[in-house]
């Protein structure tokens, strides 16, 4: 039954209540639209949320880490008076199959004697390296801090971006250019190996080249994700992570709250069916048990599935469009699981202190541990030994779990969304759900012995899992695949990636849009700015 | 020679994995434990964190003529002290200038005991002439421990359970694990938390104690940086810091009255003549007169100018939650001289670059600008800063 009452007129409605769309909602009321924020289910976050699943244990059920969040994002939105506290993570730790390990952390010197310990020469290796990659982040930064330039278009604006472009490419030194495109184009493995010997140091900073990406650290592409996530900034050092305060739930809510405070309005459980248009123009959405909203702007933080082919009828769209949006991998092939503990794990080398798990731990220990764990995953099964990106968070955050215990995220890889074994038949993540999660336990009980004991509760999240809860299409944590024909003014398809749709009034701010997915911001607050700049005109 | 130790420090030294020291007083003092100050700072912040503040010099000041006698000498009026209640004062010299600064615990009517950061007992001693007052220095005799952030009370609190009443710069005598000790509801970090001041025999296992009770709470202990870093959050000025003591001045500009260093409210009740006190008739004629110098305020620079300033030259922003040792000159828009920063640091809370400043009081209105001297690539720029309230931050959890 359709109801319609002028409290249901909007001058904004953003659909989805994860973070873009907070941070595009925040951005909207600030400007003073009337902006109603509708989120499916009945908390705000999407894939950032924090969940007690356990009784006094909170799980980050989703995303995990804080590092890409723009600062402008920060600041303009005030977030600091909301609750905004990202936690410093300390240590990267990475045990070794022979029961040694590597751990660094905020000491250049005492990183510099630890990379020394595994390898003499790579401990001045560290320093060049970081320093090349910091200019390729410079130099990439402007790029992936403003919308991306239609190259596609015809317009003044359109020619003058591109022209910025171009002067911009051209602006850096001929190595910082060459390094970007190795990054952009190449693997990580071929990157690393111009500096770096050691195994487990390769293993470390490899690992952040396959996050979430279906590709091994030896596959063209992963110097691409390692890249983008090098993009984070936390409190001005690149690169480095934080922990937000009761875990990215606890972010989420702090852009909620500063939403709110902006005057938007947030609407739980009232899941869209569909945007209503009509001459070509977005008029507002239906939810899915008939309830009627209108307003003249409609802004979608689906992902480019969801807010192309579902949320609009794609007859409405140039058969173009459609096609690359058809074309446009998901393909999730990361899962997280979820431990409640009675204890800290044990590593019996360091069986004595705690330092090692203050930030990320890293099983992954070597590029070799990496590619073997991608190679099942390329004919569609999951890793026998899975890298894991995990941290136990109530070492950062101890209101995370009661006195004493703690909580334990893993990211899992490979598990690739579509399944199918090696008989050729499909597999189901309903079937292997537990199997899975008995696999990434039994690969952490071989680092830290006794872990099974700790185990009080634990959650299997898989790709299936992923998509479910969160609507993220195939369970792709990026709301689409990091690869370079869908990154930049790609994403997430050529000519679409100024946050604009073919349909008047209709916009897009989701991970699927430039600069792309992680807790960031940068798609909501962009879609912000060419709405404004669109209602002005 | 070498240098002391506090009686806390065999189990300190253990527990610092930098091998860093300052010295403090005559001690050691641990620069940081962790590798990074900033986590440290994390735990006064959202956990609880531990600093060993032994070093601080300790005066008993006993006698009939104790409250008369520190009546005359401190600036803040501490006949409004009930027992069992500590107050934060600085004490001047006859022109009105700041000598230091400390923190005077009320035990009884005639029973003070003082903690402040150099040595003062000839100073007192000579104050006391003709009182009935004992001045003893006994700044050996206890170590002090600063148990801090939100959750110091659920540590210590099941330790000695008289805490669980105890209000903002309260303090109570009890036991932990058995021993004597004092604590009160005070700190330097402007958070929740509590000081723990221990007989020296006592400190070792008072401290195990704590460790225990601390460590499913994520107890870890801090050193100066951090320190440093949550009371310029808290707007607390430190003596070396922000002012140099009068005494050692050798011009006017290394001077500096209370109402100048922001700490005017300490002086409610001076038109009271039942009590004179050393300089105050010197803040009386500032006071009236209007001849301060400078305003106290925080500073809190503009994130997007700094960024631009330093992308502008090719360089990455740096955000430094180290403050800076060095004076930042301030100026106004027309670029005269406006005052000068005595602490600048990026805070990890705030999300900022902030600073103490000391203003001239014409220019020194909240909610205006002033511009902050920066060198980049060997050449002075300025940044836009917003002038501020102090302090920066200000948990409610610190009051309640």
């Amino acid at each position: 039954m359709a109801k319609k009452s002028s409290s249901n007129n909007y001058d904004a409605i953003v659909v989805g209540g994860g973070h873009n769309g907070l941070t595009n909602a925040a951005y909207l009321a600030k400007s003073g639209l009337r902006t109603l924020v509708l989120e499916r289910r009945p908390i705000v976050g999407g894939a950032a949320i924090t969940e007690e699943l356990h009784p006094g244990f909170s799980f980050t059920t989703f995303s995990y880490g804080l590092s890409l969040i723009r600062p402008d994002v920060v600041q303009e939105l005030n977030l600091v008076k909301h609750g905004f506290m990202p936690l410093l993570m300390n240590s990267t730790f990475a045990p070794m199959e022979n029961g040694d390990y590597l751990l660094v952390g905020g000491d250049r010197e005492h990183n510099i004697s630890e990379y020394r310990r595994h390898s003499k020469a790579d401990a001045d290796a560290m320093d060049r390296f970081e320093f090349d990659l910091s200019r390729v982040q410079q130099y990439v930064k402007p790029m992936f801090d403003a919308m991306a330039p239609n190259v596609f278009g015809g317009t003044e604006e359109d020619a003058e971006q591109v022209a910025w472009l171009l002067k911009h490419l051209g602006s850096a030194p001929p190595k910082v250019v060459h390094d970007t495109v190795r990054l952009l184009f190449g693997s990580i493995s071929d990157f690393l190996d111009d500096y770096f010997e050691s195994d487990v140091i390769k293993g470390h900073l490899a690992s952040s080249g396959i996050i979430g990406t279906k590709v091994g650290p030896m596959s063209p592409g992963s110097g691409l994700v390692f890249l983008f996530m090098a993009m984070g900034e936390h409190d001005g050092s690149m690169g480095a992570w934080s922990f937000h305060k009761g875990g990215n739930g606890g972010f989420t809510q702090v852009l909620s709250r500063a939403a709110q405070a902006y005057g938007a309005e947030v609407r739980l459980e009232a899941p869209v069916s569909h945007v209503v248009t009509a001459n070509g123009k977005a008029t507002g959405v239906v939810l899915e048990d008939g309830t009627e909203f209108t307003a003249p702007v409609v802004v979608s933080s689906l992902d480019p599935r969801r807010t192309f082919t579902q949320l609009v009828d794609p007859a409405e769209l140039p058969t173009e469009l459609v096609e690359t949006i058809r074309r446009f991998r998901f393909q999730g092939t990361a899962s997280k699981v979820n431990f409640a503990l009675d204890g800290p794990p044990v590593f019996p080398a360091l069986a004595d202190r705690t330092d090692q798990w203050q930030g990320f731990v890293n099983i992954g220990p070597s590029i070799e541990y990496l590619e073997r764990a991608f190679d099942p995953a390329k004919y569609g099964w999951y890793s026998e030994r899975p890298y894991l990106d995990c941290c136990v968070q109530s070492f950062i955050d101890p209101d995370m779990a009661p006195a004493g215990k703690h909580v334990m995220s893993c990211f899992t890889m490979y598990t690739p969304y579509e399944l199918k074994k090696p008989d050729g038949t499909p597999g189901d993540w309903d079937v292997e759900r537990d199997n899975l999660g008995d696999t990434v336990q039994r690969t952490l009980a071989e680092f830290f012995p006794g872990f099974d004991d700790l185990v009080v509760h634990r959650e299997v999240v898989t790709p299936l899992d992923i998509e479910r809860v969160t609507g993220l299409s195939e369970g792709n944590i990026y709301a689409g695949e990091f690869l370079a024909p869908q990154m930049y003014f790609f994403r997430p398809a050529p000519g679409y990636s100024d946050y604009r749709t073919p349909i008047d009034g209709y916009y897009q701010c989701g991970s699927g849009t430039h600069p792309g997915g992680c807790v960031i911001g940068a798609p909501g607050r962009f879609a912000s700015q060419q709405v404004l700049k669109d209602l002005k005109r | 020679m070498r240098m002391k130790t506090t009686p806390f420090h065999p189990r300190l030294v253990e527990l610092n994995d930098t091998g860093l020291w300052s010295h403090w007083s005559g001690y050691l003092s641990a620069v940081r434990y962790d590798f990074s100050s900033k986590f440290e700072y994390f735990g006064i912040r959202n956990a609880a964190a531990f600093f060993d503040a032994s070093p601080l010099y300790k005066f008993w000041i006993r006698g009939a003529d104790a409250e008369r006698y520190l009546a005359g000498v401190m600036a803040r009026d501490v006949r409004t002290v009930r027992p069992g209640r500590a107050q934060y004062t600085v004490w001047c010299n006859d022109e009105g200038y700041v000598l230091e600064d400390g923190v005077l615990f009320r035990h009884a009517a005639d029973e003070f005991m003082l903690t402040a950061a150099e040595p003062n007992l000839s100073f007192l001693q000579s104050l006391a002439i003709g009182k009935q007052v004992e001045i003893v220095d006994v700044s050996e005799d206890y170590a002090t421990l600063a148990v801090q952030g939100p959750r110091s009370r659920a540590i210590l609190e099941p330790l000695a359970p008289e805490i669980a009443e105890l209000s903002y710069f309260g303090f109570i005598p009890a036991k932990v694990a058995g021993h004597p000790v004092t604590i009160s509801r005070t700190g330097f970090t402007g958070d929740l938390g509590f000081e723990v001041m221990v007989g020296a025999d006592d400190a070792l296992p008072v401290l195990d104690a704590i460790l225990e009770a601390g460590q499913p709470h994520g107890l870890r202990p801090f050193g100066e940086e951090a320190l440093n870093m949550a009371r310029i959050e808290a707007g607390l000025p430190l003596i070396g810091t922000e002012f140099t003591s009068a005494r050692y001045a050798y011009n006017a500009a290394e001077r500096f009255t209370p109402t100048e260093l922001g700490l005017g409210w300490l002086l409610r009740g001076i038109d009271d003549d039942t009590r004179p006190f050393v300089g105050r008739d010197a803040i009386r004629r500032e006071l009236a007169d209007k001849t301060s110098r400078w305003t106290t305020r925080g500073i809190v620079l503009d994130w997007r100018a700094y960024a631009d300033l330093y992308e502008a030259h090719g360089l990455l922003p740096e955000m430094n939650e180290i403050p800076a040792d060095w004076e930042t000159m301030l100026y106004d828009d027309a670029g005269e001289r406006a005052g000068y920063a005595t602490s600048l640091m990026y805070s990890p809370m705030m999300q900022r670059y902030i600073g103490i400043a000391r203003i001239k009081p014409e220019l020194a209105a909240v909610g205006g600008t002033v511009q902050v001297e920066q060198t980049v690539d060997h050449e002075y720029y300025t940044v836009p800063a917003e002038i501020t309230t102090l302090p920066f931050f200000n948990p409610e959890r610190k009051l309640s």
